[in-house]
C-alpha cells in the first residue's frame, strides 16, 4: 500500500482580461487577419507591440503592419506535445521575424520532423478557421515554398471602430494530489467507519483530521486517537445563497463541530432540523451513508444530526472559537 | 550595512515525493536540522520568509498550511514570496538590515511532480500572447540553446561538457536526483530530444525543499567558527517577451555580478537548468577558468521548484563553513531562459561587504 492516498484534480478558470489600446489593437489585427506591430524610440518595428516604449516608457502610439511571411531565427523541436499547445502532435516552436519587424513573434510552427526545419527558412502564418481576436487567431506557421514577400510597413489606417477590448483565457490544470500521510490515516479510517486524529506530543492538543504538525508549536504529531461521533456546535452559518454545485436547497446549515475530545472542530453540515433551531452548544452525532457507499471520505459522513443531550457548558468550548 | 551570515541549510531532493503539496511533513525534518545546526529552538527565529506557488501545489494558500511546520503560538513575525528560496533570503536578508530582526529562517518547497512542470510553468509568461498558446519552459530554453549554437558562442560539445562536469560531481552530492557521469562523447551520443536539447541538458523534475539560517553579526558568531558572510547579493530581471532580448545574452546576470566584488571568487554555484545557461551565466558574471563551477552538480542533477537557486547559496556557504573555500559565489534564476537573476558572495570574513 502506498504511504498516501491520492486522486486527479482538476483546476481550471477562465482568466477575463481587458487588453487595454496597444494589446487591443494587436488582438484586432489578428482577429481582421493582419499582424499589427509597433515602432520603439529605438526605430526598431516590435511584434507584438510592447504597450510601453523600453527605453523612454511612452505610451505605444505608433503602430505599423507587418507581413504574414517572415523568416525563422530560432527554433526547437517539440517531441512530446503538453495540452493547449497549437498542435497535438510534435512541431517546433519558432522564433518569426516577420517581414517589415525587427524582432521575432514565438509561436509554432507545423512540420512533420527536425529535419523540415533550419534557422533562416522562410515561412508564413496559417490563421485559424474562426478568429477571435486572441493570439490563437494564428494556428501557427507553415513554411513557405515560393519564398515570397508580403506586404509590410504600410503606417494602419485608423483602428477598427470594433476593437478586440478583452480576451479569455481558458487555463486548466491537471495534477494527482496526494493527501499527507497522515491525512490519508484520516481518510482510511473513515472507510471503516472510525473518526481518527492524533495528538500533539508536545501540547496534547488532538486533531482531526490530523496534520503533519502540531500548527501551535509545530511538532510532527504521531498518536493516533479514535473519538466518537458526538461533538458540539461551536459556531455556525445558515447558507442562504445559491452557488453552482450547490447540492442541498437552501437555507441549511454549515456548522464547525468540536468532536468530544478534540482540540479542533471542523466543518459539516447540520440537518435532520429547521435551520433557524441550530445554535451554538448543540450537541450533535454524526449520521452516516449506508455502508455500502463508503469510501476514503468524509462524504461518508452525510451530515450531523442533533441528538436529545442538554446544550453543552459554553465554558466547555469557549476557547475553540 | 550590517553583517549578515548563512549559519544554517538543510535540503531534502527526491524525483517523486510521497506526500502533501504543502510538504509540511518535509519541512518538520528540514527545521529540525536547522535547529540542530543552530542550537536554536523557534523562538530563536526573528524572522520567518517561504517561497512556493499555488500553481505548483494545484491548490490555494499551500504557503499558510506550511505555516504548521513553524508552529505558530506564539505568532511568528512571517513573509512569503511567490519565488525561489534564494528571493525569500534576500527578503530576510533586507528585514535584517533594516534592525528589527537579528535572525532568520527561510525556507521553500515544491512538489513539481504533481502536475506537468513544464506546462504549468507557461503561466508564469505574458497572459496575452504566451500562456494561450503554452509554450514550455524546456522548448524556451531551447530557443535560446539554438541561438546561441546558430551564433557560434557554444555548441553542442560544449553543453555536454557541462552536463558531463555535473553529472561526475554529483557522484558525491547525496541529494542529487541524477548523477553517474559517462563521457563528453557518450553523452553526444544519446538521441536529441528537444532538438538541440538532449535530456541531459536539461534539470530533471525535481520534488524537494530547502531551508537556510541567516544570522547578524555575533549572533552568526555564536553559532558557528566560520559562518560564511553575506559580502554581497544584488537581482536584476530582464525583459518578459522573448522576441526583444537577446537570448544568447543575461544582461540581468551581468548587471547583478557587475554590482559585487567578484574577485577571488574560488567556487560558483551556478542555477543553470540546462546546460548551455551554465555558459552563458559564466560569460556574463567574468568567471575566470579556475573558478570551481557547481562542485555539487548544479541544478542539472536536481532541480526542486522553489528551492534550487537557494540550495545554490546553501551549498555555497558550506565549502565556507568547512574552510575549504574563503569566497563563493552563489546564483538563483527564474522566469523563462534566464529572465531574473539574483547573484550573491559568500566570504569566510565579513570584510569588504558591499
Amino acid at each position: 500500500m502506498p504511504r498516501t492516498l491520492s486522486a486527479p484534480v482538476a483546476v481550471a478558470f477562465d482568466y477575463t482580461r481587458s487588453t487595454g489600446p496597444v494589446l487591443g489593437r494587436f488582438l484586432t489585427g489578428l482577429r481582421d487577419g493582419v499582424v499589427v506591430g509597433a515602432r520603439t524610440s529605438d526605430g526598431r518595428v516590435v511584434v507584438p507591440p510592447p504597450e510601453f516604449d523600453p527605453v523612454t516608457h511612452q505610451a505605444t502610439t505608433d503602430f505599423v503592419q507587418v507581413a504574414s511571411t517572415g523568416t525563422v531565427t530560432s527554433w526547437v523541436w517539440v517531441p512530446e506535445p503538453v495540452k493547449g499547445q497549437p498542435f497535438d502532435r510534435p512541431f517546433a516552436w519558432a522564433l518569426v521575424t516577420l517581414d517589415g519587424a525587427d524582432v521575432p513573434l514565438l509561436h509554432a510552427l507545423d512540420v512533420a520532423s527536425p529535419a523540415d526545419v533550419s534557422t533562416g527558412m522562410r515561412v508564413q502564418v496559417r490563421w485559424a478557421d474562426e478568429r477571435v481576436g486572441a493570439i490563437t487567431d494564428i494556428a501557427g506557421f507553415e513554411p513557405v515554398h515560393d519564398g515570397g514577400r508580403g506586404a509590410s510597413g504600410a503606417s494602419l489606417e485608423a483602428p477598427s471602430d470594433d476593437p478586440v477590448t478583452g480576451v479569455i483565457t481558458p487555463v486548466g490544470l491537471d495534477y494527482v494530489y496526494a493527501a499527507s500521510p497522515e491525512e490519508s490515516l484520516f481518510y482510511r479510517s473513515l472507510a471503516e467507519g472510525k473518526l481518527v486524529g492524533q495528538r500533539c506530543p508536545t501540547c496534547e492538543k488532538v486533531y482531526i483530521p490530523p496534520r503533519s504538525a502540531c500548527p501551535a508549536d509545530g511538532s510532527p504529531t504521531v498518536e493516533e486517537v479514535e473519538l466518537p461521533e458526538t461533538g458540539t456546535v461551536t459556531t455556525f452559518c445558515i447558507v442562504n445563497v445559491p452557488f453552482l454545485g450547490q447540492k442541498i436547497t437552501p437555507p441549511y446549515v454549515s456548522a464547525y463541530v468540536l468532536l468530544d475530545g478534540a482540540d479542533i472542530a471542523f466543518l459539516h453540515l447540520i440537518l435532520d432540523c429547521a435551520a433557524e433551531d441550530v445554535h451554538m452548544g448543540m450537541r450533535v452525532k454524526a449520521v452516516w451513508k449506508p455502508r455500502d457507499e463508503w469510501g476514503t471520505t468524509i462524504e461518508n459522513i452525510s451530515h450531523f444530526a442533533p441528538i436529545d443531550e442538554p446544550d453543552a457548558d459554553y465554558e466547555t468550548y469557549k476557547k475553540y472559537l | 550595512m550590517r553583517d549578515v551570515a548563512v549559519v544554517g541549510f538543510a535540503q531534502r531532493q527526491m524525483k517523486d515525493f510521497d506526500g502533501s503539496p504543502t510538504c509540511v511533513e518535509l519541512l518538520v525534518p528540514l527545521f529540525k536540522e536547522c535547529y540542530e545546526q543552530t542550537g536554536w529552538t523557534r523562538h530563536d527565529v526573528g524572522f520567518w520568509c517561504s517561497g512556493s506557488s499555488d500553481y505548483l501545489a494545484g491548490r490555494s494558500f499551500s504557503f499558510v498550511q506550511a505555516v504548521d511546520a513553524i508552529g505558530v503560538i506564539p505568532p511568528v513575525n512571517e513573509s512569503h514570496v511567490e519565488m525561489d528560496l534564494a528571493w525569500a533570503m534576500y527578503e530576510a536578508w533586507l528585514k535584517i538590515q533594516t534592525g528589527e530582526v537579528d535572525t532568520a529562517l527561510v525556507y521553500a518547497f515544491g512538489k513539481s511532480s504533481a502536475g506537468v512542470l513544464r506546462r504549468t510553468l507557461a503561466l508564469q509568461l505574458d497572459p496575452y500572447t504566451m500562456t494561450p498558446i503554452w509554450p514550455d519552459t524546456v522548448s524556451l530554453a531551447g530557443l535560446q540553446a539554438r541561438a546561441g549554437i546558430d551564433a557560434g558562442l557554444w555548441d553542442e560539445r560544449a553543453m555536454a561538457e557541462v552536463a558531463q562536469r555535473s553529472l561526475t560531481a554529483a557522484e558525491s552530492n547525496d541529494y542529487a536526483v541524477r548523477k553517474g557521469g559517462s563521457s563528453v562523447d557518450d553523452l553526444l551520443a544519446r538521441p536529441m530530444y528537444a532538438d538541440p536539447l538532449r535530456k541531459h541538458d536539461c534539470a530533471p523534475v525535481t520534488d524537494g525543499a530547502a531551508a537556510i539560517v541567516l544570522a547578524a553579526g555575533d549572533k552568526a558568531r555564536a553559532v558557528r567558527d566560520n559562518p560564511a558572510w553575506l559580502t554581497g547579493i544584488s537581482h536584476h530581471v530582464d525583459p518578459l517577451s522573448m522576441g526583444t532580448r537577446d537570448l544568447t545574452r543575461s544582461p540581468s546576470a551581468q548587471r547583478s555580478g557587475a554590482a559585487l566584488d567578484l574577485t577571488g571568487v574560488e567556487v560558483a554555484e551556478l542555477h543553470a537548468p540546462f546546460s548551455h545557461q551554465e555558459l552563458v551565466l559564466r560569460r556574463e558574471l567574468g568567471l575566470a577558468d579556475d573558478v570551481v563551477v557547481n562542485p555539487s552538480g548544479g541544478a542539472l542533477v536536481s532541480n526542486p521548484m522553489f528551492s534550487a537557486g537557494g540550495i545554490r547559496v546553501g551549498e555555497a556557504a558550506r565549502r565556507i563553513w568547512s574552510g575549504d573555500t574563503s569566497k563563493a559565489l552563489a546564483h538563483a534564476t527564474s522566469g523563462p531562459a534566464l529572465q531574473q537573476n539574483l547573484v550573491c558572495t559568500l566570504s569566510s570574513t565579513p570584510e569588504g561587504t558591499i
